[in-house]
């Protein structure tokens, strides 16, 4: 697993180094420097808030254009059910996956099935004795990465099981070559994705080692074509083969709600769920069994990828799950009938040690000695100017090597005005020397 | 050594458990483990908790060196009249405004004890109390 590739990048052309960004990024993962900005990449995890803020439109997430799936004889379509949402007064699901179809797709099979699949087997995860309380989901990608990176001592809460797409992919690629008879490496795969985050996740899988699904399309990308193969198309007989609780993952609570722990909670927006991972750490929130976290607000119909407003995609996804019948995944999916595919992790998620100072205790205390004295200078204006999000880690940077003391433009004010004394006191004897002439 | 103070405000729920999620960051920046650093982000949130919900105020210190963490929670008051009844699971004399924040099962102070690999607490009326706590690392 590498950390290093990840998705949401900088088109330098566009960059103005304006700091727009620098200081909205939950991992500190960005700098300005030589008027550029910078992703620290081991640090970045794919919240896609630095895509959202940036007027320049600078920062863009890596995804596939809708062409690329071309390359593959069988093309199958993942939807998120977040593009459900992003198309007003859409009166069936039915219509997307025809219009998916006549896109240009030999299948389709939808994430939210996925997602069915996976709440059953998250409810049999947490019947589990001696769990660590509380469980907290692995949905979001971006929050799992945010574990490993800021709260590594929350891993071993982390659900073991697959992501929706994942699982999704699996099934659609096993079942697609059975029924055609084509061999697995000739059908491409492609997730239509509401963020970076799930692009990341395809090329850096979390809890294995390779990912089922080939190429993601930002649902942005395809909303305009799309639309437009839908134009004309009837309700069909392509209805959904998921449940409306699958489709209910689209928003957030929506995982927290099929699941249906008693005990459970959802969490919408990173700074809120950085304070209940907090709280978390802390040990006060061990009633509680079952823990939904999503990075974007609203969930996953906030994503940066995404094209509606995220309240009446929350509301449009609402309305269509509601005109399925009130049909739960325990009573549809059933674990053991189902076609061999993975549905768990197989491997441990490792911590991301990228905020460490320093390999060993002795010499990470060593530099932040250096930092705290270097941090007793600083004014503490957290102003941003020397292109470091904080005074803080600034210091942090100058320790590490990054920049120098002087990057500091109050540091460098107070030197200057030293200097210009100096001066003054130079030419000054300069003129006593001569007086004494 | 590295040393920090924070002070915490009586009443202050707003921005109760700043200090504490601070240390745990400088914690992990030095790559404290993960078990140790559960033990200690609990004894210190509870104790800086307790500064905030039962004393009128004070500071939380932490110290830092190759092989040990030292907190020690320092208050102005009103100190506590029997520190052996305190410390029993489910004593609590928590008011309605901290039992709405889910605070007040009297379990703070045996869960610092149990976190710590050195505990003294030391209280006197009304002048305030002293908790000094110890965790090993490295
Ligand atoms: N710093 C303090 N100053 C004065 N009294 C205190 C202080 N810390 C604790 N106490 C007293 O000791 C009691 C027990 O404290 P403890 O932290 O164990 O429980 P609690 O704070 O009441 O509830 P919990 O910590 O479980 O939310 C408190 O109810 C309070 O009466
Ligand atoms: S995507 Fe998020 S984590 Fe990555 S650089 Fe942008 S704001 Fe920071
Ligand atoms: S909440 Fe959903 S859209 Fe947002 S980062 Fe997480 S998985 Fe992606
Ligand atoms: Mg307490």
């Amino acid at each position: 697993m590498d950390g290093r590739i990840h998705s949401v990048t900088l088109d330098k052309e566009r960059c103005t180094g304006c700091s727009n960004c620098l200081m909205r990024c939950p991992t500190e993962a960005i700098r300005v420097r030589r008027g550029r900005a910078h992703i620290i990449d081991e640090r970045c995890i794919d919240c896609g808030e630095c895509i959202r803020v940036c007027s320049n439109h600078a920062k863009i997430a890596l995804t596939e254009p809708l062409s690329s799936v071309f390359a593959y004889r069988h093309r199958i379509a993942l939807p998120a059910p977040a593009l459900y949402g992003q198309y007003r007064n859409l009166p069936s699901i039915s219509l997307v996956i025809e219009g998916l179809i006549r896109l240009g797709f030999s299948d389709v099979v939808e994430v939210a099935l996925g997602a069915d699949i996976v709440t059953r087997a998250i409810k049999e995860k947490l019947k589990e004795k001696g769990l660590p309380k509380p469980m907290i989901s692995s949905a979001c990608p971006t929050i799992t990465r945010l574990i490993q990176l800021r709260f590594p001592d929350l891993i071993e809460h982390i659900i073991d099981v697959r992501q929706p797409m994942e699982v999704a992919a699996s099934l659609a690629r096993k079942q697609y070559a059975q029924k055609h008879s084509v061999s697995e490496d000739e059908i491409g795969i492609f997730f239509i994705s509401p963020c970076a985050a799930k692009a990341t996740a395809i090329h850096n899988p979390l809890g294995h080692s390779l990912s089922q699904v080939n190429g993601i399309i930002a649902i942005r990308d395809i909303y305009g074509p799309l639309l437009q193969a839908m134009d004309g198309l009837k309700v069909g007989e392509k209805e959904t083969r998921a449940t409306r609780y699958g489709i209910g993952w689209a928003k957030s609570g929506g995982e927290a709600k099929a699941v249906g722990s008693i005990k459970r909670l959802a969490v919408d927006g990173m700074e809120d769920v950085i304070s209940v991972l907090e709280e978390i750490e802390n040990g006060r929130l061990r009633d509680i069994e079952f823990f939904e976290g999503a990075a974007c607000r609203g969930g996953c119909v906030g994503g940066p990828l995404t094209f509606e407003n995220k309240f009446i995609a929350r509301n449009t996804v609402k309305c269509l799950g509601e005109k399925l019948p009130v049909t739960h995944p325990d009573e549809v999916i059933h674990l053991e009938q189902l076609p061999p595919i993975p549905l768990h992790f197989e491997e441990d998620l490792k911590p991301n040690d990228s905020l460490k100072l320093h390999p060993s205790i002795s010499g990470a205390i060593e530099r932040m000695e250096r930092m705290q004295e270097i941090l007793s200078i600083l004014p503490g204006y957290d102003c941003g100017s020397c292109g470091s999000p904080t005074c803080r880690s600034f210091a942090e940077d100058i320790v590490r090597g990054y920049c120098t003391q002087n990057d500091c433009i109050f540091l460098l004010r107070d030197r200057l005005k030293v200097m210009a004394q100096e001066m003054i006191d130079i030419s000054q004897t300069k003129r006593e020397h001569s007086n004494d002439n | 050594m590295i040393q920090a103070k924070y002070t915490v405000v009586r009443g202050d729920y707003a921005r109760a458990g700043e200090a504490s999620a601070d240390i745990k960051r400088t914690l992990k920046q030095l790559g404290v483990d993960s078990s140790t650093l559960r033990r200690i982000a609990v004894a210190s949130y509870e104790s800086e908790l307790n500064m905030v919900i039962h004393s009128l105020g004070g500071t939380l210190t932490l110290v830092i060196d190759n092989d040990r963490v030292k907190l020690t929670s320092n208050d102005l008051g009103p100190g506590i009249f029997d520190v052996n009844e305190a410390m029993q699971e489910g004593y609590s004399t928590a008011d309605d405004i901290a039992r709405n924040y889910g605070f007040g099962a009297g379990m703070g102070l045996p869960n610092m004890r149990r976190n710590a690999d050195k505990f003294a607490i030391y209280s006197m009326v009304p002048d305030g109390t002293t908790i000094e706590m110890e965790f090993n690392i490295g």
